[in-house]
């Protein structure tokens, strides 16, 4: 387990008013300015060869998520089968890196991805609304563990964070990250409910020296969750954290990211943003439940020349 | 970059279609030159020869002057909204041929597309919308209740915007009842001439806009012809100078819009990572070949350091390379004049003890003019890279302690076009932008443009202002 604060930064989590003082004292976000260059490397041009790879990395970056209350350990099966083999008719399409689902479909996931790499994914800590109390939220994440989670995807509780408790949230992913145990923690701070840029890179700073192995956009569950903006953010903020502290993040924008496309251009992101030392499924995720299948349509248009159609892909 | 490298993704010159031989417009049609001297314009990025265009002589100016002076009756006696018609029209055929025009202009220029296709032909497209809207209006303007059009128009335009730079002039021009003879520079002519395409294809009447293509004899004859009574220059500090000498006494009206040195101040509050955007932005866009070109960087001491590694860091992922790459961030250099220029330049700065920096990871083309995005630290306000226009990628770096210095330094300078500021605090960018000598201050961005805002200079940078409703001024009698 890594230490929850980073030693050149350890006195920064001392108090509420040393932490508020470090967050605060983040350079700023220009909204205008962040949204730009978001809008810019979105029209980077990835052909060819570029395209290929990227399909295949991205393939490999996938978090293959299913987060319905109406899940069944049918439903489940189905997609970490998918995960395992996405394409029936080509072994050399690449595996997903995980199957993302709720704490109860754990077991059922880890059974049915026994002898393969892939990981399980468990969203826990009264996901996606947070409103628990803290020992609820830890017996969640145990209760992952326990059967068998290898990374823990918490949400933070944003109504502290708006009103200021840095502290709070602070010791509450410290908590999370302790019960978790070896599982990798990725925390959510869902975006779309900070509201602000500076919100944003503050807690992506909060979450960080929590100990969190990953941050993460969004659940999925609200009106905004990944957006090209927020997630350059975060790998900025990712990339200075590792300049400041040695200790390298992983980033997951998640929800709404859908075709190819919109991939690439998060792949384009982390590429001219953080670095290539980011351009791998242990330092990049992407939370999607529908992306694969336009991945895979976007592979074969590519090895054969024609566009295939929705029925040569599965339906999970 | 080993895992992810960009395969090339070049534009497709099929869009374009660009003829052997062009002749000079004058009076609605192309015509060679009186004395049947050509000269060829070449693609900046491999010196392929493009095409060649004719050199407008003494007589020809005569003949596109006395044409212009032919139209300008019927034209200025045209109600505002008939004017507006022909420019919308010119307005909407730029953008239905914008993907044409695009490639032109980086072939030609050597440009990047992504900033011919994203900036230079939008913004080519909405002067002529915006002033489309005015040529109706013009009473409204403030300029009294009846301001009238100037006559003819003496243009000469540079080579880093040929078609922006057109559009800037003839756009007002024409909403307000003038006619136009226009020179583009000597090595990007072929952006005019497709626009002299463009009015006929607007049904444009004769002689309201004539093309002379030339070089800098063309533009003195242009200038000196008695004419014209209206002068607008954009271009270097020194051809200005010398336009100034022969307008003066002369009844010619004259905008100069010349050469700039601009400050591009960052206070330690600032958003980091977005000033190193526009610090980018302010002096690699269009490989700093940008009047207003943020070219001295004014970094506040305490935060140098972490300014510099991020503006490095960066640097490296800037692209350079073929213009018609649609990831391609930094073009060519657009003549060896100008190559050889900024390589003084520069060698110039290391000698004075400037401290050098390019980005490892830049490798550039074999044939062609190129230069390496480029990085001066230590420079000093006495260093010639400090004072002068270098017109290129080139960014000296210099530091500041208070907000008082930071102003002194960037007010330090014989030009005054454009300015940025960085910071946080809306208090101090009003404060300093108050006490900058600038044309244009930016705030928290740079090289931001639109039609409704004006643009010009003070003190070697010229006078007049281009864009808005101000820009009408210059073309009206009032």
């Amino acid at each position: 387990m890594p230490p929850t604060a980073p030693a050149a930064l350890a006195d920064v989590t001392a108090s509420d008013a040393a932490l508020r003082r470090h967050l605060h004292g983040l350079p700023g976000v220009d909204t205008v300015g962040l949204e730009a260059r978001a809008a810019t490397l979105g029209t980077r041009s990835i052909k060819t060869t570029a395209k290929a790879e990227a399909i295949d990395l991205a393939i490999s970056m996938i978090d293959l998520t299913t987060l319905e209350g109406a899940d069944t350990p049918g439903k489940v099966r189905s997609l970490c089968a998918k995960g395992a083999r996405p394409e029936p008719s080509d072994p050399s399409a690449p595996q997903v890196a995980a199957i993302c689902v709720y704490p109860d479909m754990v077991n059922i996931a880890k059974e049915a991805l026994a002898g393969t790499p892939l990981k399980v994914a468990s969203v826990a800590t009264a996901f996606p609304a947070g409103r628990a109390a803290l020992p609820v939220k830890l017996a969640d994440t145990r209760d992952a563990v326990a059967a068998g989670a290898d990374e823990v995807d918490m949400v933070i509780d944003r109504g502290a964070f708006l009103s200021g408790r840095y502290l709070k949230v602070f010791e509450e992913i410290t908590a999370v990250r302790e019960a978790a145990g070896p599982a990798h923690l990725k925390v959510i701070l869902e975006n779309g409910e900070l509201s602000t840029y500076d919100n944003i890179r503050r807690a992506s700073w909060l979450a960080m020296l929590a100990g969190a192995d990953f941050i993460k956009t969004s659940t999925g569950k609200v009106s905004v969750n990944a957006t090209l903006p927020n997630t350059l953010l975060m790998l900025e903020a990712v990339r200075d954290f590792r300049a400041a502290t040695g200790r390298q993040i992983g980033v997951k924008p998640a929800g709404g990211i859908r075709t190819t496309k919109d991939a690439i251009k998060y792949l384009v992101l982390v590429n001219e943003t953080a670095g290539p030392d980011w351009l791998s499924p242990d330092w990049f995720r992407l939370g999607a439940s529908s992306l694969l299948n336009d991945l895979l349509m976007q592979r074969q248009k590519l090895a054969t020349g024609r566009y295939s159609g929705p029925d040569y892909v599965t339906v999970d | 970059m080993s895992i992810f490298a960009y395969a090339p993704a070049p534009e497709s010159r099929a869009v374009v279609d660009i003829a052997p031989s062009y002749g000079l417009f004058i009076d609605g049609e192309f015509r060679p030159a009186a004395e049947d001297k050509v000269f060829p314009t070449h693609s900046p990025a491999t010196e392929e020869r493009l095409s060649e265009v004719a050199h407008a002589g003494a007589a020809d100016v005569d003949a596109a002057v006395r044409a212009a002076r032919t139209a300008f009756g019927p034209w200025s006696a045209l109600p505002g909204a008939e004017r507006a018609k022909y420019l919308f029209r010119i307005a909407r055929l730029i953008q239905e041929r914008s993907r044409e025009l695009a490639v032109l202009e980086s072939l030609d220029n050597g440009k990047p597309i992504r900033e011919s296709r994203d900036t230079d032909l939008p913004q080519a497209a909405a002067h002529f919308f915006y002033y489309a809207g005015w040529a109706d209006k013009l009473r409204y303007a403030g300029f009294g209740p009846d301001p009238r059009p100037v006559g003819v128009a003496g243009q000469v335009i540079p080579w880093n915007f040929p078609l922006l730079m057109l559009a800037w002039k003839v756009a007002p021009a024409l909403a307000t009842g003038n006619t136009v003879v226009l020179k583009p520079a000597e090595t990007t002519p072929l952006s005019a001439l497709f626009f002299a395409d463009i009015c006929r294809q607007a049904g444009l009447p004769r002689g309201v806009v004539n093309i002379l293509t030339g070089d800098g004899s063309t533009g003195a004859e242009l200038v000196a012809h008695p004419g014209i009574d209206k002068v607008a220059f954009t271009g270097s500090t020194e051809v200005g100078r010398a336009i100034a000498r022969t307008v003066a006494g002369t009844h010619k009206r004259l905008t100069l819009e010349l050469g700039g040195k601009a400050a591009n101040i960052v206070f330690d509050d600032a958003p980091i990572d977005q000033a190193v955007e526009g610090i980018v932005n302010g002096i690699f866009f269009n490989q700093g070949h940008v009047c207003c070109a943020g070219s001295r960087l004014l970094v506040q001491e305490s935060i140098q350091e972490e300014l510099l590694d991020a503006l490095k860091r960066r640097m490296e992922t800037l692209r350079v390379g073929d213009p018609l790459d649609k990831n391609t961030d930094i073009g060519a250099i657009n003549s060896a004049e100008q190559l050889a220029r900024i390589r003084e330049l520069a060698a110039a700065g290391e000698a004075e003890g400037a401290g050098r920096w390019q980005p490892a990871s830049c490798e550039l083309p074999s044939q062609g003019y190129w230069f390496a995005p480029t990085l001066f630290t230590e420079v000093q306000q006495s260093h010639r890279i400090a004072r002068e226009e270098i017109f290129g990628p080139v960014l000296s770096v210099l530091t500041f302690r208070t907000p008082e210095e930071a102003v002194a330094k960037a007010n330090n300078t014989p030009y005054g076009l454009s300015a940025g500021i960085w910071t946080e605090k809306g208090s101090r960018i009003l404060s300093v932008a108050d006490k900058l000598r600038a044309g244009v201050v930016w705030a928290n961005t740079f090289n931001k443009f639109d039609p409704a805002s004006p643009f010009g200079g003070y003190k070697e940078s010229g006078f007049g202002r281009e864009g808005g409703r101000h820009g009408l001024e210059a073309y009206l009698n009032v």
